[in-house]
């Protein structure tokens, strides 16, 4: 399965500085482990340490967030684009 | 670090900020910052206020949801300008990250924090994730934009 991979901006710069990624995947999960692959710099920012997606890295397969699907078992189909969006937190130390 | 060292935010625009965490006080405030990136400086151009969704713990955390992220993308693209970065305020405390900001930080943007004394906003600071993540770096905050062409320029007037 052809699928492409929608880069965030603030992530492009550990990818290539592109924009997507074509990839051969039958899953959203084996989509972003090829990707992390390639450009291992972008692991720390969209994985925890011990292998979780982090919170605030929200994962779209096509207009649907992966969460309300099967999360990274989430099976693709030739064509489809996988988006990485973030959500931004943060606040005072209190 | 990856990208440009100086965040260029003009005086009014600067107000702008203070304003919005003044409004919310005692809650923080947040929003995006449109602009563009250079390579040694990124210019912010507009500001794209947002309403932080936080709604258990307004006064000390904010958030900004996929959906409002997808919005000041699409506020940018629509003035042909990048989100460079992030604002939000901090009640009754400095402007400095926390580890929550850390720990939920993206590379690349500039995160812009005001402090708000008692309804009054103080001090206004910048600051980009390291590339390893394990700390924030200050980013320089300039009024205006000085390109080296520029400077010469009005140097042979």
């Amino acid at each position: 399965m052809t699928v492409k991979v929608i880069i965030p901006t603030p992530l492009r710069p550990y990818a290539g500085k592109q924009e997507s990624l074509d990839c051969n995947a039958k899953t959203v999960g084996e989509a972003l482990h090829k990707l992390t692959s390639q450009f291992g710099e972008l692991e720390k920012h969209l994985y925890t340490d011990d292998g979780r997606i982090r919170s605030f890295v929200n994962v779209y397969l096509n207009d649907e967030d992966i969460r309300y699907l099967e999360k990274e078992k989430t099976q693709t189909k030739d064509g489809d684009t996988i988006s990485i969006v973030p959500s931004i937190a943060g606040g005072a130390a209190r | 670090m990856s990208g440009s060292a100086i965040l260029v935010l003009s005086p009014p625009l600067a107000e702008q900020i203070r304003a919005h965490g003044a409004e919310t006080y005692p809650n923080e405030c947040c929003g995006a910052l449109l602009g563009r990136d250079g390579e040694s400086w990124r210019e912010v151009k507009e500001l794209f206020p947002l309403v932080n969704r936080r709604g258990d713990s307004p006064g000390n955390r904010f958030s900004i949801t996929p959906e409002d992220f997808r919005a000041a993308e699409q506020a940018a693209r629509e003035r042909g300008l990048d989100v460079v970065g992030w604002y939000h305020s901090h009640p009754d405390h400095p402007p400095l990250p926390s580890e929550y900001d850390r720990e939920h930080a993206w590379p690349w943007y500039s995160y812009v924090i005001v402090s708000v004394e008692k309804n009054q906003a103080k001090q206004l600071r910048s600051w980009r994730l390291a590339d390893d993540r394990m700390r924030f770096v200050p980013e320089e905050v300039a009024v205006e934009l000085r390109l080296p062409a520029a400077r010469e320029a009005s140097s042979n007037r």
